[in-house]
């Protein structure tokens, strides 16, 4: 890079005194209205620090900032916007908690408002036992589905939410428990064997017709009163249907056998007194849309 | 490290070495007015032409109506931002479609490109806002002060009364085609007859007289002060010419092989053995962008053509031929050095090139605006979870419908999936009925959650080996049996899954 600077004798223009493999440049002066705008750039970024928060400064024993004569920061404006949108979600949980949860579900706006709630809610306190999903898992059962323990309507799933199953802390929560038939001595391990081909029986896989058979007394003996006869289980005590093709906790032989020589009893917490009503609302009506919500009959409908 | 290489290369070096320099270059310049001179003449009269065209659609575009039925707007032209649609004519296009402006934008670009490979900067020189705003300033300057040698006067006068009033007038007409200017963008956005009764009762939305105020800004200073500096300095434009200019492409020049040697001639001389410049300056005069076309092409020229009107007019007074001053190719004046015919090359590999690209592109555009259908289904699955196990070993997939009704009545549709009359439909917001349906507003889009149940000898018959089966959602329009299908996919556990 050359530093003699040229007159270029076509324009008769000084030039840089740059040569790029021959290329020079003309030294042409800059617009003054250029230079201007310059200026004023820094007198405007002057006006920013003035009207602005800005700059950093000590002041009684600890940093703060010069405050501007806005007289107030991008933090405020945050902090005002999610106070306002505290303030609007406050309303519509209001709004939730004085409907019920068949008015809800027929009011499309409010039921948007449930169910928006209702994901986030089911998020942060449901998410970790039952799945981001609602998918469930082994102990954890699929909310999805068509299938319930307790009864799928919108009053039975609101009842689980609110006092939780087997937690002792509630007084009105679900009970009902599988006892551990072999552990505790109420069976035998060979009527346990036979019941247990008896159960796979009822969805044809049984690998032992005999012993089946002889299962389908002991089942009648010890497993109907909560069962049912047919096996389809009873929602008031938690009773699973064990006719069809969904397994809490493992369909194969020996998942079957675990469940009946030791029983069962998993447990869910009441959330009444930890989340407010609105939200149980929310998160019941969300649960209940998932797919697998049961209608009240048409009794019930009414109240 | 640069300096070795150029003595190692041992390239010539332009000039001589520069003379001792009492003064160092000054660093900036303040701009050099411009006064130009008023021309008549055929490209004067194209480009009153093509003000009066571009301004009148400009300004007339927004007030423009269109029937489209209740519940949408009646304006030809909106960019309607708060409800995310685009009118124009009988086009609506929604959020998701805005490809077609990308297209109209690549076809403006191409437009520009086959202008500019064709006839030089005809863009910069009639068409463009700039030059037309500073055009029509111009005019203003004119009608008040006087052609350039008044107006050179009257700038270089002090503040008399005469020059404050005639200045003050001035300015103020500048302003009021500013403000009309800034208030015709803004009916581009809002319907034309409301906003511009708000605008007068004050009850405008503060962004409007922002707007304005900003366009209103930028017109009289650009078209009032800066004019040929926005060219010059601001614009990308005449930095890209380059690349698009060739020896074929035709653009203003001065023909130095027929004007020199330039002199003043006196009528009546003989006009044997010179050219027939007479160094008049009238083609100086009357360049808006203040540069001497005979220089050759430069930066600076805009290519409005004003030089050659100018020019012609000297032409006819002293008896010379018109077109000193032409539209020509580069490579003419070598041809007529050389004896040859000068060829015009309209059609080349170039001009094919962009011809054909516009082609395409406005062919693709076309063929989509033609077959846009006035109505969008997408279909999203549930990602978690994939699917639902149900009691009596059927499988559930969810699915959310998004149904965008384009068109400006309700209308209902019916569910189904094609096929397969076994799959059992179910919506929490529709129930379980046989047949699903639901309506959608006009002009709007609605989600609609769809769980589709199949049989397990259904799947097991139709999955592949990851477990899936396509499957085909249709919507039927009740009141016109159109059908629209969406294809999708039903996750299932694989073959060799439990």
């Amino acid at each position: 890079m050359s530093t003699t600077p040229d007159r270029d004798e076509v324009t008769g223009i000084q030039t840089t005194g740059h040569d790029w493999d021959g290329i020079t440049e003309l030294d042409q002066p800059l617009p003054r209205w250029w230079l201007i705008i310059f200026y004023l750039t820094i007198i405007g970024s002057v006006l920013f620090w003035v009207w602005y928060p800005s700059w950093p400064v000590w002041m009684d024993g600890e940093w703060t900032f010069t405050r501007g004569l806005a007289g107030k920061t991008a933090r405020d404006d945050v902090a005002a916007e999610m106070a306002q949108r505290a303030a609007a979600r406050e309303a519509d949980l209001a709004r939730l908690e004085k409907a019920d949860l068949g008015t809800i579900r027929r009011d499309p706006e409010l039921l948007r408002l449930a169910l928006a709630n209702g994901a986030s809610a089911f998020g942060d306190n449901c998410a970790p036992c039952h799945g981001s999903g609602a998918e469930g898992g082994p102990g954890f059962p699929n909310l999805n589905d068509d299938d319930w323990l307790w009864g799928g309507r919108l009053s039975d799933i609101e009842q689980t939410i609110t006092h939780g199953i087997r937690w002792e802390a509630d007084p009105e929560t679900r009970l009902g428990a599988m006892p551990a038939h072999l552990r505790d001595g109420l069976l035998g391990r060979a009527d346990v064997a036979d019941v247990v081909q008896f159960v796979l029986s009822l969805s044809g896989r049984a690998r032992d017709a005999e012993a089946a058979a002889r299962g389908a007394l002991v089942f009648e003996a010890s497993c109907a009163a909560c069962h049912g006869l047919d096996a389809k289980g009873q929602t008031f005590v938690g009773a699973p249907n064990l006719s069809d093709d969904i397994w809490l906790y493992g369909g194969r032989e020996e998942d079957i056998f675990e469940s009946v020589a030791n029983g069962r009893a998993g447990v869910m917490p009441a959330w009444g007194g930890r989340l407010d009503a609105a939200t149980i609302k929310s998160l019941t009506l969300y649960v209940h849309g998932l797919g697998g919500g049961v209608e009240e009959e048409p009794a019930a409908a009414g109240e | 490290m640069a300096r070795g290489s150029a003595q190692a290369g041992g390239m010539p070096r332009r000039g001589s070495p520069a003379p001792p320099q009492p003064n160092p270059p000054k660093l900036y310049a303040p701009r050099r007015k411009i006064h130009p001179k008023r021309v008549n003449g055929t490209f004067r009269r194209i480009k009153w032409a093509v003000m009066v065209v571009t301004l009148g659609i400009y300004y007339v575009t927004p007030w423009l109506r269109w029937d489209r039925g209740p519940g949408a707007p009646d304006q030809a032209v909106l960019l309607d931002l708060p409800h995310r649609r685009f009118y124009f004519f009988f086009i609506e296009i929604w959020p998701q479609e805005v490809y077609y402006l990308t297209g109209l934008l690549i076809l403006a670009a191409l437009a520009l490109f086959l202008a500019t490979a064709l006839f030089g900067r005809v863009w910069c020189g009639y068409s463009c806002p700039q030059t037309v705003w500073t055009d029509l300033f111009i005019y203003v300057e004119r009608l008040v002060q006087g052609d350039r040698n008044k107006r050179i006067r009257l700038d270089r006068a002090p503040w008399t009364l005469e020059k404050i009033w005639k200045r003050g007038l001035t300015y103020a007409i500048w302003l009021l085609i500013s403000v009309a200017t800034g208030g015709a963008w803004v009916f581009y956005f809002a319907d034309a007859p409301t906003l511009a009764r708000a605008l007068v009762d004050g009850a405008a939305p503060p962004a409007a007289y922002i707007s304005v105020a900003a366009f209103t800004f930028t017109t009289f200073t650009l078209g009032g002060f800066l004019r040929e500096q926005v060219c010059t300095y601001m614009c990308p434009w005449p930095r890209i010419q380059g690349a698009m200019f060739d020896a074929d492409t035709f653009l203003v020049s001065y023909r130095a092989d027929r004007g020199e040697p330039r002199g003043p001639h006196k009528k009546g001389e003989p006009w044997e053995g010179r050219g027939d410049c007479i160094d008049c300056g009238a083609c100086v005069a009357a360049c808006p962008a203040g540069i001497d076309i005979r220089d050759g092409p430069q930066l600076e020229c805009i290519q409005c053509a004003l030089c050659i009107d100018a020019c012609d007019q000297i032409m006819d007074r002293v008896g010379r031929p018109r077109r000193l001053i032409a539209y020509e190719t580069l490579s003419m004046p070598a041809a007529r050095e050389s004896g040859e015919r000068p060829r015009v090359r309209l059609i080349r590999p170039r001009t094919v090139l962009y011809s054909v690209l516009i082609l395409i592109v406005s062919g693709l555009m076309a063929y989509g605006l033609l077959t846009r259908s006035d109505l969008d289904l997408n279909v999203l699955h549930d990602r978690n979870p994939l699917f639902v196990r149900l009691s009596d070993g059927s499988i559930r997939n969810g699915y959310t419908l998004k149904v965008l009704n384009k068109a400006h009545h309700l209308r209902r549709f019916e569910v189904a999936i094609a096929g397969l009359s076994e799959a059992r439909l179910k919506s929490p917001e529709l129930g379980d009925a046989a047949v699903l349906r639901f309506e959608v507003a006009p002009d709007s889009v609605r989600a609609v959650r769809l769980f589709v149940s199949l049989p397990r000898q259904t799947i097991r018959a139709r999955q592949d080996e990851d477990g899936e089966l396509p499957i085909t959602i249709e919507l039927r329009d009740v009141a016109s049996a159109a059908v629209y299908r969406e294809a999708t996919a039903f996750h299932a556990p694989g073959a060799s899954g439990r």
